[in-house]
């Protein structure tokens, strides 16, 4: 069974002084944080038309033939809509943009029927450019847009709630603490970054989130777990030596993981074409943040805070204990 | 728990075949599925409107305009009920679900009183009666719906909405529509395939609401136009735009209509023909008798169809609807008609189309990255782990996406764009579970222990964190699915099956094989440590 080929990857044991550089890093993070929350507000996330309302329609003409979007754009700027925007994008079956397909967004003013506010920018685009084909229209009314955002935001919050919770019954109110902030740190950035590459702010982006809010713990957990281990079996060696021991030996899977998972979606972006675009370029900047704030946020806070490590080595009295922790 | 026991291996074995044979109708074509032997599953994956195209529409009952109108017409039946008791009115003041009657003479109270009883005990179509007459002293009454009926009212009217949706969308053939009922006052139509969304809004946003009402003539249009309607009337406009005063008490209405049918009148041009049940019949028949050589209105959702004159008592309950009608909009009326009336009007509060093949582009690009992003990650497994262990978490990979197939097919989940963007990231973090175990194994092999021992010991102590982090990812989709609408929703259906499927294939999976090759080959040093 030996010649196996294997490729290291990775050296099997690592020393990295983490902890030493973790004041830098707190630094770093609170300054991002401050940054991204600023950017949410200003210049604001871009809201797409599921929270904000508004009609969003996709026009293409066959592969080849161009629409000329300054035209698009004046013709329906005519009909007093207010913000119009008019983008080129990838061609759906061959993932090129060639001109032949558009993305328009434009809001249905307060008290005009939906439909017929449609109507009219189709008339106005087929006078413009010629007949071209309705791949994909959505309107949504400011009335469900305002309950989508609210049930979203609902949805962060209530989600980050039940991971403390979750992380205070199965560990304690430390780590649990830790985690949270890790989290918030991690949902931050990632609002962050969806203002800074100005992708749409839209329904499925709140999946995205939620599903680095999911990876994020998830990476946590693992870090955690590894930690109460050692904090266990190394009853006198300095707390921070043992974060960064635990940091260490959990350093390969965090990367291996953390690697597979980024590449995985960087196809999705790369292939998944315009719609999944965003979603997954959220999505993959979540999980590289989450990596990074399960080092350098969850732990150090621990070690900010401190551990009772009495509690920790009494087994008579245990916080409910999982398979990990079996002698 | 790294020997070999028997029900993992049999756990395994079913799951594999069960699996396969519930994904299996995936690869067929629809003929080849028709085809198949009865106990064979027949089930695809269903796709969501995005992949395949379709439509979407969040619609709302508008209550309140309906109540509205049921108080309009409450306020009219009082009026024409007091004034054929002689009773003298001082004025009506509407509030919400009724109105309060002032009378002029309190000396009539009693008689008032009584008529108005009389008129609220007509039952309604709930059995019971749906409108009270309370006297609020000498010369005030009220009259009012219960606040039971009040209640009913919107429930009721969603009801029959998605009844009278349901048939109407049913006339145009679309293909398996899914019409459902959402929250207190909304309903939810998709339309899958090729169904054009502008027909079905056509469709759906016609009330259809058909009514017969008098012709004021005492008063002249001429005032009302001026702004002075009398208090019973309403000022309405016919096709062409021509004004029309018209008695705001509704004589018969559609829902009175028993059938409906294309005709043609006396100079050959399209008309309705239309028949009215019992009590329709004998309304019209009373109204028409006591208003001859009178005119009144056929009014269609506000506007006047025609407003021809009563020659005579119409007492057959059938009748003809003449107008300025093409053929195609007779056709369609009689649809409408025959569909029922929705009993309030809808609004479109949400929309979503996507074309048949934007739909299929979206399933290439859907599928070419899935296929990307396994090539990456067995890749990516064999390179880190080699072939004997990368190639056990390889198998696991793909038994992990059969079972996700098999499940979604099974429970008829919708798959929809994210949801495949959930997929190819459940791969990525089902590995995560091998790497879990993996690296532990290296741990306990570097600190000298057995290949045995080191094995066993990694899926041991892997265990519990491989739990923990499943179980978060499963809150948040827990909370996805609570919150989330639509794709979303999908998505959190697809992360929730392939934390389940991926936790069962990467560990058991592994342990299986992984026990199968230790009884055989009894190595001597565990391959993945250095």
């Amino acid at each position: 069974m030996r010649g196996w080929p294997l490729i290291k990857l990775l050296p099997q044991k690592t020393n990295f002084h983490f902890v030493k550089y973790a004041r830098f890093a707190g630094v770093l993070s609170v300054i991002l944080c401050v940054a991204s929350i600023i950017a949410c507000f200003y210049p604001g996330l871009n809201m797409g038309i599921d929270f904000r309302g508004g009609a969003s329609m996709e026009v293409s003409k066959p592969a080849g033939q161009t629409i000329e979007l300054d035209r698009v754009r004046e013709a329906v700027n005519g009909l007093n809509l207010g913000d119009v925007q008019v983008q080129g994008i990838a061609r759906r079956d061959t993932n090129v943009d060639d001109g032949s397909t558009a993305i328009l967004r434009f809001q249905v003013p307060e008290g005009r029927d939906q439909t017929q506010v449609v109507n009219q920018v189709e008339g106005a685009i087929s006078g413009a450019v010629g007949q071209v084909n309705y791949s994909g229209v959505s309107v949504v009314g400011s009335k469900v847009s305002g309950e989508l955002f609210t049930s979203g935001l609902l949805a962060l919050g209530v989600a980050i709630g039940l991971m403390f919770l979750y992380i205070w019954f199965r560990f304690e109110p430390q780590f649990g603490f830790g985690a949270v902030v890790g989290l918030l740190h991690d949902v931050i950035l990632t609002f962050g970054l969806i203002v800074l590459f100005k992708l749409e702010f839209s329904l499925n982006m709140v999946a995205a989130v939620l599903t680095v809010i999911g990876y994020s713990m998830n990476d946590t957990v693992v870090v955690f777990d590894r930690l109460r281990e050692n904090l266990r079996k190394y009853k006198t060696m300095p707390l921070r030596d043992v974060i960064d021991l635990s940091l260490n030996e959990t350093l390969s899977r965090t990367i291996i993981t953390g690697v597979t998972a980024v590449m995985v979606l960087a196809a999705l972006a790369i292939f998944g074409g315009e719609a999944l675009f965003g979603f997954s370029i959220a999505l993959m900047f979540g999980i590289i943040i989450g990596t990074y704030s399960s080092i350098y946020v969850g732990a150090p806070i621990i070690l900010l805070w401190g551990v009772k490590r009495g509690a920790l080595a009494d087994d008579a009295k245990p916080v409910k204990l999982g398979m990990a922790s079996r002698p | 728990m790294i020997q070999l026991s028997r029900w993992k291996v049999i756990l395994v074995v079913v799951a594999a075949v069960l699996g396969c044979l519930l994904a299996f109708p995936n690869l067929l074509s629809d003929q080849q599925r028709e085809a198949l032997p009865g106990f064979m599953p027949k089930n695809k994956l269903n796709l969501g409107l995005d992949l395949q195209g379709g439509s979407y529409l969040l619609l709302e009952v508008d209550v309140p305009a309906m109540r509205e109108k049921r108080v309009t017409n409450l306020i009219e039946d009082v009026r024409v009920t007091l004034n054929g008791a002689g009773v003298a009115t001082n004025g009506f003041q509407r509030e919400p679900g009724g109105v309060v009657v002032t009378l002029a003479n309190p000396a009539q109270g009693d008689a008032a009183f009584k008529a108005l009883q009389q008129l609220g005990g007509q039952v309604g179509p709930g059995g019971q009666a749906e409108r009270t007459a309370t006297r609020l002293g000498d010369n005030r009454i009220r009259f009012a719906y219960t606040d039971a009926a009040l209640n009913g009212m919107g429930a009721t009217a969603v009801d029959q909405s998605i009844e009278v949706v349901r048939r109407r969308i049913d006339s145009l053939g679309t293909r398996e529509p899914s019409i459902t009922r959402q929250g207190a006052d909304r309903i939810v139509v998709q339309a899958p395939g090729e169904s054009d969304p502008t027909k079905l809004e056509e469709v759906i946003g016609q009330t259809a609401q058909l009514t017969f009402q008098m012709v004021d003539v005492e008063n002249s249009v001429q005032d009302a136009l001026a702004g002075r309607v009398p208090p019973d009337s309403e000022l309405l406009q016919g096709e062409d735009g021509t004004p029309y005063l018209v008695k705001k008490r509704v004589l018969v209405s559609g829902e009175n209509l028993t059938r409906a049918g294309v005709g043609s009148d006396q100079s050959g041009r399209p008309a309705i023909d239309f028949r009215f049940d019992g009590a329709g019949a004998r309304r019209f028949g009373e109204a028409t008798a006591a208003n001859l050589q009178k005119p009144f209105a056929i009014i269609l959702d506000g506007k006047v169809i025609s407003a021809p004159t009563i020659q005579s008592a119409i007492t057959s309950g059938s009748g003809q609807i003449t107008g300025n009608f093409s053929i195609q909009e007779a056709a369609t009326l009689v649809n409408l008609l025959n569909g029922g009336a929705l009993p309030a009007p809808l609004n479109v509060e949400e929309r979503r189309t996507v074309t048949a093949e934007l739909g299929a582009d979206a399933v290439a690009a859907g599928a070419l990255s899935t296929a990307v992003g396994f090539a990456i990650i067995v890749l990516f497994m064999i390179l880190a782990y080699g072939l004997l262990f990368g190639g056990v978490s390889v198998v696991g990979l793909v038994l992990n996406g059969v079972l996700i197939v098999a499940a979604m097919s099974l429970t008829q989940a919708t798959l929809t764009l994210p949801g495949i963007a959930g997929l190819i990231l459940t791969f990525a973090v089902a590995v995560d579970a091998n790497v879990l175990i993996y690296e532990r194994m290296r741990d306990e092999a570097r600190a000298g222990r057995s290949v045995i021992a080191s094995m066993d010991a990694g899926f041991n102590k892997a265990m519990g964190t491989i739990i923990d982090a499943n179980l978060t990812t499963l809150v948040a989709a827990g909370i996805m699915f609570v919150f989330g609408e639509g794709p979303v929703r999908g998505f959190a259906w697809t992360l929730t099956i392939g934390v389940f499927t991926s936790v069962f294939s990467s560990v058991l999976v592994a342990q299986v094989l992984l026990g199968y090759w230790l009884k055989t080959a009894k190595p001597k040093k565990l391959p993945i440590a250095e």
